[in-house]
This record gives C-alpha cells, structure tokens and sequence, in this order.
C-alpha cells in the first residue's frame, strides 16, 4: 500500500508545471512538486535552515537515504533546490541549496494555503 | 469564487503548520554561530597567554573572568546576529532553544566558581569550567547539527583530563579548550552552516 501511495506521489511530480497557478482555489493549480510531504519538508528546512548537508536533512526530516534523495532530485530537476557535491578527504559530501526560484515557489504555495484558509473562514 | 470543501481547508491548515514546524527545527538545527566561536576562541588564547603571566592565583582568576564576560558578550552579540540574518528575533525564534540549553550549566558553573573560589580551591576551577561548558554545549546543541554536542564532549574529555591530571595543566588545557575548540569547531560550523 505504501508502495502504490509513492507510486502516485511519483507520478504527480512528472506531470507537474512548476511554476504558476492563476486561480488559487482551483485544487489543479496547485504546486504538486512542493505539496508532497517530503518535498515540503525539504524545501522549509532550506528556507529557513539555510544550506544543508545530505545527512543533516536525512536527520532532520527523519527519513531514509533513498527516499531523500528520490525527492531531492524531483526538486533540483525542477530547479528548485540546487545541489553541490564535494569531497572533504575520502568522503563524498552532498549539500543542498535552495535556488530563487524555488524559494518564489515556495513563497507562493504559502500564499496558496494561506489563501485556502482565508476562502473558508470567509465562507463560513 | 468556488468555496473550499472542509477537507482541502484541513488540508491546508497542517501543510502550515507541517511548514512551521520543519523551518523552525531547521532554524535550531544552525543557529549556532560559527564566527562568533572562532572569536570567542581568540580573545581565550590572548587570556590564557595574559593569564599564565600573573604573579598570583586571584589575578589569573581575574583575568579568566573578564575573559569570561567578554566571550559571553561575544557568543551573545554573535546569536542575536545570526538569528536576525534568518530572520527571528533572539530568543524568540529557534535559537532560544540552544540559548535555554546552555543556561542552567553555565549558571551552575557560575555559582560553583564563586563557592570554590572563596574557599581557596582555585586549582579544580580549569576542570571544573571545562565541563561544565561542555555539558551545556550538550544540553544546548541536542538538537542542533551534530557538530555541535560533539564540540561540547570535547570540553567535557577536557574537562576530565584538567580535574584529573596535575594541576600546572590547567591554563593550558583552558587555552586548549576554550582557545583551540571554539576556533576550530567554529570555524567548520561557520563554512558549513551559515556564519
């Protein structure tokens, strides 16, 4: 079940637009890339932690190598977080960015659930 | 206007505060400041060296004192700094968490400097400084990146080898700790995680 959960998740990030929705209530024009829980959480944590390892981000968001990376990669395809690797020594360091545009789209699904919020309480 | 259905509306609601929880972890998680240690670490080395100068124990104490404040205004000048740089204020946004950590050892330090000094006990005051800035940098950084509570098990091992081992190590061991630590530790978090 969890699998098949993924898969879909999956598949919303490739059909996805990334940037700009006209019409805030329409559930279509929502950001998917950011709106899946991981990729949320990746792109909150850079926008408010600043740069961070591989490894801090696998802490911080509690989750696993694979699935960090499958969703990180969604993001910097879309060129919402870039990524810089680098050596120290012997071991590889992976740190993650968050790029202009991904902190506008990230700004922008703030306005959109923001705007949600605000449509309810204003219709009840 | 279409009107949002209860769901989406919930929905909406724990994306924010999902949002809030994640940016304030991720804030705590570096709001440690690099520069400030590094600066912290200079002005030690300059006492340790001004210290192992002074003719008798109460002046070298005094010295480590002022040395004392004045990396507690550093460390504090340099927190405030860094939390506004991202954006929150010092002891509201999520360094308070690092802040109110460190506090209780280092006050509890602060007490037993006082009652030991009085009674004359100054050789144990190099260990017992050590430590004890080593466990509220633990207490502190439990939830910060990981650099952070292994900088302050450092100073701890220091601590112990100072409490242990023979006395005329204690001003070096200081300079070791609270000189070479902070410049070293501060210096990889200030490259790594954002000043």
């Amino acid at each position: 079940m969890a699998g098949k959960a993924r898969r879909a998740t999956l598949q919303e990030g490739r059909e996805t637009r990334p940037t700009g929705f006209p019409n805030i209530t329409s559930p279509g024009s929502l950001d998917r890339l950011i709106h899946e829980r991981l990729r949320l959480g990746i792109v909150s944590a850079l926008a408010s932690g600043g740069p961070l390892a591989f490894s801090d981000l696998k802490k911080l968001l509690s989750t696993t190598d694979g699935n960090l990376s499958v969703h990180a990669r969604k993001l910097e395809e879309a060129g919402y977080v870039a990524c810089t690797k680098s050596f120290e020594g012997r071991t590889p360091r992976t740190e993650y960015k968050l790029t202009p545009s991904g902190r506008r789209a990230f700004e922008k699904y703030l306005d959109h659930m923001e705007a949600l919020v605000h449509a309810m309480r204003k219709g009840s | 206007m279409t009107k949002a259905p209860p769901a989406l509306h919930e929905r909406a609601l724990d994306n924010l505060r999902f949002i809030r929880e994640t940016m304030e972890r991720a804030g705590s998680f570096t709001a440690v400041p690099g520069r400030g240690g590094m600066a912290m670490g200079v002005t030690a080395l300059a006492a340790a060296a001004i210290a192992a100068l002074q003719p008798t124990e109460s002046r070298w104490l005094v010295v480590w004192l002022c040395e004392a404040a004045l990396a507690l205004a550093l460390g504090a000048f340099a927190s405030d700094r860094k939390a506004r740089r991202a954006g929150h204020a010092l002891f509201e946004g999520p360094g308070r968490r690092f802040l109110f950590g460190l506090v209780p050892p280092l006050l509890a330090g602060a007490l037993l400097t006082a009652a030991l000094a009085r009674s004359g006990a100054v050789a144990v005051l190099p260990g017992l400084w050590l430590l004890l800035y080593g466990a509220a940098v633990v207490t502190g950084g439990a939830f910060a990146v990981r650099i952070v509570p292994v900088m302050g098990s450092a100073f701890m091992f220091l601590g112990a080898v100072a409490l242990l081992g023979p006395a005329a190590w204690g001003n070096v061991l200081l300079a070791v700790g609270f000189g070479g630590l902070h410049v070293a530790f501060g210096y990889v978090i200030a490259r790594r995680y954002g000043g």
